[in-house]
């Protein structure tokens, strides 16, 4: 096993018991951390792969955004931690199973892949000539303008429908 | 060289860890944080095979998800903060105003 497999195989094993941990958690809040954790390391992996941008926006934008979010619903709810109350769901071993299925055929099927298609342009070298957000820029900006104005639309209703939707309705 | 395989296998482990979360918790919240899982996964095949193509198609695509999932995440929330106010319960199979 080379150097990278190694910190491959460490960060493989770290994110299944993280998201099984959050998963399994009974209070809310103790998920949202075991997320905090998973999200780096998802960072980190990004990093793996040569998305130094990408990473730096996981870590902005899920860890400092999304989880907070998560966060402040749960603090206005007040939810509190239920001692007997039943966690799962009374068929929770058909979705153990249903999930056991889906993890099995998508690994015989899509892990077999073999022959890949040409390779493009934009290789480590072509990456790390400009910087990872340059690139990302060059490319988004020009080839997928329609996307990133679709993008800020579907931003805009976000905010104007959880406005509305959690007002306090005046009668 | 970490082989392509390896990545993808990952992104369906916690997929299914996500949909495992999806359909066998009773805790809304929980429901929610099961589909950035599965959301997350995604992003890791697409960064994958982004890599290993030497495209960048994978990487805007991650771009994308990671918008579509925030305004998602947002407007799912409302929407059970506005249900709460009627019901105040956040058990999913409580939550059934609509049932026959």
């Amino acid at each position: 096993m080379t150097t990278p497999q190694i910190f491959f195989a460490y960060f493989a094993i770290a994110m299944t018991v993280l998201s099984l941990l959050v998963v399994t958690r009974r209070n809310p809040v103790h998920s949202v951390f075991w997320m905090l954790v998973l999200f780096i390391h998802i960072a980190a992996l990004y990093l793996f792969l040569n998305a130094e941008f990408l990473a730096a926006i996981q870590i902005i934008i899920y860890a400092g955004a999304i989880l907070v979010l998560f966060l402040f619903v749960i603090m206005l709810l007040n939810l509190k931690q239920e001692e007997t109350v039943k966690k799962y769901q009374a068929q929770w071993p058909f979705g153990a199973g249903i999930a056991i299925i889906f993890a099995i055929f998508l690994s015989m099927i899509v892990a077999k892949i073999t022959v890949l298609p040409a390779l493009g342009a934009y290789s480590i070298e072509a990456i790390k000539a400009e910087g990872s957000m340059m690139t990302i820029g060059k490319v988004l900006y020009t080839k997928y303008l329609l996307p990133f104005e679709i993008a800020s639309l579907i931003l805009l209703v976000a905010i104007i429908g959880a406005v509305v939707l959690a007002k306090k309705r005046i009668e | 060289m970490v082989p392509l395989s390896w990545y993808i296998i990952l992104s369906a482990v916690i997929f299914s860890i996500g949909v495992f979360g999806f359909l066998a918790r009773r805790n809304l919240i929980i429901m929610f944080i099961s589909i950035e899982l599965m959301l997350n996964s995604v992003n890791i095949s697409l960064a994958a095979f982004s890599h290993y193509l030497q495209v960048m198609r994978g990487q805007i695509l991650i771009f994308f998800v990671i918008t579509v999932a925030a305004a998602e995440a947002a407007i799912g929330l409302a929407i059970l903060i506005a249900y709460y106010k009627n019901n105040p319960t956040i058990k999913v199979d409580e939550i059934n105003l609509l049932k026959g």
